[in-house]
């Protein structure tokens, strides 16, 4: 294993193709582009032997891994945003088909109006696909996650898609050190792919057909059993790359500090940095606060959410997407976690660095500021007042 | 080519400069559309620019029109919705290769098939230039890009062929024949039906210096020297530039049988 000085899409390009994948297919889109450049040039130059697929939508990226993931090949794709709501329809399909595609989606607002700066609207939007959601707070994490999302979706009790979602720009394009694996250390953690089901013509098979209103049902019943029992993969993969690699970034989720916390905020992806930050600021100053990263968003770890949480007094949820018509999305879940337990935490809510928009220390000092004053309540953040014709 | 500065009414001037890199060749696709509709006398209240994803699709931005900025690809579509809401607009797509030949491609070719009287100006510079330039659907054979390393394995599209088969309007032109431009995109404005300029323009940044061109102006002279004009024609050599010919059509402006 060596540190690398390296751009965060080139960390996971490196980690994609050291896990052997046999078909990549994407279509160009910014802040994703530069973890399939470098794919291409490795295919190009033939340190990766595998089929890199040009295609002319992220509809048709979509549908090539689709179709490969059918044959039996290991196979992965990227995108963001606008790409990413395009390959919705065929999300669903694979996650139906029970395709082990892994797959990054950088985090990029969502148009109208054009916006190609983070937040996490465009992953959020697809949460009830079928897919694991994995949340990476650094590029270590992300880089690793990639090498744990072939795994988890490969095992044959889950043989579901996973996502790894990655904050554009702010993880993407920014340079960090990062462990890179070798060749020989994934071959050790990642077995090749050996589906039970693959399209062959020894063992005529279909995919994706018909099912009337006799068996529909049961096909999510199945999809949603197999995402409780990936709470168990997860962890478990989670804790063998410990042992192998010796980095743990958390399995369903991450603490920092909770144990003894009375104030805990609540988050996913590269936000937990800045917020790790702040609570040790305030632990110097005898604050008893702490930070709960969600690292699976879907399975949703309630059990090991409130476990974490039971013991807290107060709650701010940061979330860098909106449910519009209702306001936050993983706050509600947050409160979920409590509905029917003896103790309910306060828990508040916020909206904050939608397309964008800067978190800064002093955003995160206002969450906690506003969580330890007022009831419980929802609300945007780091708002212009000039724009909303404010005070 | 007269100095006439008339053009410049059909420009939101206070935007410039546009966000296109020096030696970009979008900003003469741009000004030669402004003077074909100053030519024509358009009026600005019965004029709409359309524009889908990509360094051309911002040119929607810049016309002091109506305009809309669609998702990827999907320029046509919402042109056609416009178009067939109110008839007496004037509807023109602006937008590049990639957003209109590759991941819009299929609205392409059922806007030919239903023939909507709209024009489409393609600023074709062969190439994703917005995300860094990866291949695009008339990158030429064997042409390195990021995305095609060891040069293109796929062969160009060659779109004259759709416009064929339905009547339509189809030409080719260059950054480099400004007159030429001009004169297709006055007749593509004119013709009653679908219409469809397909504008070769120079990237210099993100295409033509990873392929050994010093400059754009050196891009511009081989569109000099490789294109020539051959109006009319039944079809369009891959050096050649200009409008392919029309069948008669009869007055609803489909093929007469």
């Amino acid at each position: 294993m060596s540190t690398t000085f390296i751009e965060g899409s080139i960390a996971v390009a490196k980690t994609v193709a050291v896990s052997r994948p046999h078909v990549i297919s994407a279509y160009p889109i910014t802040p994703q582009t530069h973890i399939v450049e470098h794919l291409s040039e490795l295919v190009a130059n033939g340190e990766l032997k595998s089929e890199f697929v040009n295609v002319e939508s992220e509809h048709s990226a979509a549908s090539v891994v689709l179709g490969s993931s059918a044959t039996g090949a290991r196979t992965y794709t990227a995108t963001t945003s606008q790409g990413f709501l395009l390959m919705i329809e065929v999300l669903f399909n694979i996650a139906g088909m029970r395709l082990p595609v892994v797959m990054t989606c950088v985090n990029r607002a969502v148009s109208a109006p054009i916006n190609i700066w983070n937040d996490q609207q465009d992953s959020m939007t697809a949460r009830d696909s079928g897919w694991i959601q994995l949340y990476a707070e650094d590029n270590q994490e992300a880089s690793d996650m990639h090498l744990q999302a072939f795994k988890i979706a490969e095992n044959k009790d889950i043989m579901l898609p996973v996502m790894v979602c990655m904050d554009g720009f702010v993880l993407t394009h920014s340079f960090d050190p990062v462990e890179l694996i070798s060749q020989e250390q994934v071959d050790k953690f990642l077995p090749p792919f050996k589906p039970e089901y693959y399209l062959t013509p020894k063992n005529p098979l279909t995919f994706g057909t018909l099912v009337g209103p006799d068996g529909y049902m049961e096909t999510r019943y199945f999809i949603e059993k197999t995402m409780h029992a990936s709470l168990q993969v997860i962890s478990d993969v989670a804790a063998d790359f410990h042992n192998q690699f010796g980095r743990f970034q958390g399995g369903l989720i991450d603490t920092y500090k909770v144990e003894d916390a009375s104030l805990v905020l609540v988050a996913m992806g590269s936000i937990i940095g800045t917020i790790k930050d702040i609570v040790d600021e305030l632990r110097a100053k005898g604050q008893k606060v702490g930070v709960l990263k969600v690292r699976s968003y879907r399975p949703f770890p309630k059990d090991e959410i409130y476990k974490a949480l039971n013991h807290v007094k107060e709650i701010a949820v940061l979330e860098k997407a909106v449910s519009l018509g209702y306001g936050g999305i993983l706050v509600n879940e947050i409160k979920s976690v409590f509905y029917g337990k003896p103790k309910t935490p306060k828990i508040n809510g916020f909206i904050l660095g939608l397309g964008g928009r800067d978190i800064t220390v002093d955003t995160i000092h206002q969450t906690i500021k506003e969580t330890v004053k007022a009831s419980s309540e929802e609300k945007f953040i780091g708002l212009n007042e000039a724009l909303i014709g404010g005070k | 080519m007269n100095n006439d500065t008339n053009f410049k009414r059909y420009l939101k001037l206070d935007l410039l400069p546009t966000p296109w890199c020096p030696g970009c060749g979008n900003g003469i696709v741009l000004k030669t559309i402004c003077q074909a509709f100053d030519e024509l006398d358009l009026p600005k209240n019965g004029t709409v620019v359309v524009s889908g994803i990509g360094c051309a699709g911002r040119s929607a931005g810049f016309f002091d029109l109506d305009s809309v900025h669609t998702a990827h690809g999907r320029a046509i579509p919402v042109a056609e919705g416009i178009k067939y809401a109110n008839d007496a607009l004037n509807v023109v797509v602006v937008s590049g290769d990639g957003d209109l030949i590759g991941i819009g491609g299929n609205h392409l070719f059922q806007a030919i098939r239903r023939n909507t009287n709209i024009t489409v100006i393609c600023y074709a510079n062969e190439i994703y230039a917005m995300t860094g330039g990866q291949v695009s659907p008339i990158t030429p054979h064997n042409t390195k890009t990021l995305t095609t390393p060891n040069g293109n394995p796929d062969r160009p599209a060659d779109i004259q062929f759709l416009f064929k088969s339905n009547n339509c309007f189809f030409a080719r032109t260059t950054a480099y024949h400004l007159n030429h431009m001009r004169k297709c995109i006055v007749e593509a404005l004119k013709f009653k039906g679908f219409s469809f300029v397909e504008a070769r323009t120079m990237c210099i940044v993100n295409y033509g210096r990873r392929l050994g061109y010093k400059n754009s102006n050196e891009m511009l002279l081989h569109y000099k020297e490789f294109y020539k004009i051959n109006d009319y024609a039944e079809a369009l050599a891959e050096n050649e530039i200009g409008i392919i010919k029309s069948a008669p059509r009869s007055s609803d402006g489909f093929p007469s049988a």
